[in-house]
């Protein structure tokens, strides 16, 4: 299976190729494509960087980067990937479809994808039906961030990134949320980045769970997570299996810190 | 400690009451502790220049009305282009906005015969001073209000594939609206003092000129007359302002 993502030595950091401060040195991964990849490490350790990149909003110091058998910039431009933020980002002077809408209005002329208006589908998927007509302060935490995630997929991206999407919301909303992006993720395949600081997150949702160290940020722990889970990347939380992991994670990340 | 809010039809009353006793205080205190009319006319007084001379008033009230309305647009829609210029252009806005700011620092009123001496006497210099009055406040939010959208909402337009443009329709410009409207709703009022501080200075047409010739011969009611019109018209062109951006901005 073709990976979704392949970055050799990958060096990323601020300040120019000379006098940078380096985020990430020489950092290696490679995610197959369709799997969910939960990237968990303390602050500053430059994941939201690493989806940064991937995303083509941040070009590598060095080293290489092929996403979805292509340079990140040409991922861009077909629109076969999309980002959501840890505050929705909705626009609030337009209403949550039209917040959905927003890929039709921009970036078409630019594009070599066209793109559909799937937003009654996608509000009935994400359980915001009757909400299309309401603006966005009007919604709840949970409300707005599926609102963000149906944006992400008007474009039915191969290859979704999260950064820390559900780390404003309150623990129930935030659970039932998991739920629904794993049901998500089994009905369209789409590969997914997700970075979290909650370990219990990262072992319910993802397939693999990587942990980042920081000063400079590279990868300390790859934990494949499927044989802690039943078939299809499933688990109750309560098990014995994933607690386990999860212990793993905690030490790994304490090191990391 | 909460003070519990006032009932809607006390929010109203309140101010109305307010308002009354000072005018009743007005009307009835003021003479009878010896304020003597020729420094401060009682509110029926001036009313009665309002029965009296409401042609005049009118006559004066036009011309101040249009230089200001006039200067308002003029001003605001010129600091509006110049800080869409100076966003899209750090090395302009690095080279001439440092000007504009010195500029900024001349006292209006010492700038406003130089304005005359360019423009001559007609509505002309008016217009220019009260727009040169309005410019600066609006350029200086527009700037701000142009910037204010979040890292997080650059990125995700550029995440789409965004052109200059559409980021500035679709971010920029609904972004910056509500600081444009806050700078507008106070240019509503300094347009107004701009078209009367350029009437002071030469003109014989306007509220501005009816509030000299009625200070020079002693005629306080009818400065006073003056003065309330040209507080009405500041709050006509305030509520008109501020009508619009209830409509404008609905979240």
């Amino acid at each position: 299976m073709l990976d979704a993502i392949e970055a050799r030595q990958l060096d990323v950091g601020y300040g120019g190729r000379h006098a940078a401060v380096k985020v990430l040195a020489g950092l290696d991964l490679t995610v197959a494509a369709g799997s969910f990849l939960s990237i968990l490490g303390p602050s500053g350790c430059g994941k939201s960087t690493l989806l940064r990149v991937v995303a083509d909003l941040l070009d590598p110091l060095g080293g290489s980067i092929s996403v979805l058998g292509a340079t990140p910039h040409a991922v861009r431009s077909r629109r076969d990937v999309g980002f959501v933020f840890q505050d929705s980002t909705l626009l609030p002077w337009r209403t949550v479809r039209d917040n959905v809408r927003l890929p039709l209005g921009v970036g078409q002329r630019s594009l070599t994808r066209k793109i559909e208006d799937r937003s009654t589908e996608l509000l009935e998927l994400m359980d915001l039906g009757s909400f299309g007509e309401r603006l966005p302060h009007q919604l709840s935490g949970g409300q707005r961030q599926r609102v963000a995630i149906a944006r992400a997929l008007l474009g039915e991206p191969k290859l979704l990134l999260m950064d820390e999407p559900f780390g404003a919301l309150d623990e129930i909303t935030r659970d039932r949320l998991n739920d629904e992006l794993l049901a998500l993720w089994r009905r369209t395949g789409t590969t997914i980045l997700f970075v979290t600081h909650s370990i219990a997150e990262a072992a319910y949702l993802g397939e693999r769970v990587i942990v980042l160290a920081a000063n400079p940020g590279r990868v300390v722990k790859d934990l494949d997570m499927r044989p802690f889970k039943q078939e299809g990347n499933r688990c109750k939380r309560e098990d014995a299996a994933i607690a386990a992991a999860m212990a793993d994670l905690r030490t790994a990340l304490e090191r990391a810190s | 400690m909460r003070r519990t809010p006032l009932s809607p039809q006390m929010t109203i009353a309140l101010p109305v009451l307010g308002a009354a006793s000072i005018l009743i205080a007005w009307q009835y205190l003021l003479p009878l502790i010896g304020v003597p009319a020729y420094i401060v006319p009682t509110p029926t007084a001036i009313f009665g220049v309002f029965q009296r001379s409401f042609a005049l008033l009118i006559d004066n009230l036009r011309p101040t009305l249009i230089e200001a309305l006039a200067g308002f647009i003029i001003g605001n829609l010129a600091a509006v282009l110049l800080a869409v210029l100076f966003v899209h252009s750090r090395i302009l806005q690095a080279a001439y906005f440092p000007v504009v700011l010195f500029f900024n620092t001349i006292p209006i009123l010492a700038l406003s015969p130089i304005i005359i001496l360019i423009f001559g006497i007609g509505m002309t210099p008016k217009i220019v001073i009260a727009a040169v009055i309005c410019f600066f406040p609006t350029l200086v939010n527009m700037i701000r209000g142009l910037d204010s959208a979040s890292d997080n909402e650059h990125e995700l337009f550029r995440v789409l594939s965004a052109t200059r443009s559409e980021i500035f329709w679709g971010l920029r410009l609904p972004r910056a609206l509500p600081m444009l409207f806050s700078s507008l709703r106070i240019a509503s009022a300094t347009a107004v003092i701009g078209a009367i501080v350029g009437e002071w200075i030469g003109s014989d047409k306007g509220l501005g000129a009816l509030i000299i010739q009625a200070t020079f011969n002693y005629q306080s009611d009818r400065l006073y007359a003056a003065i309330v019109l040209s507080s009405s018209l500041s709050i006509a062109l305030f509520c008109i302002v501020v009508l619009i951006e209830r409509r404008v901005i609905r979240y």
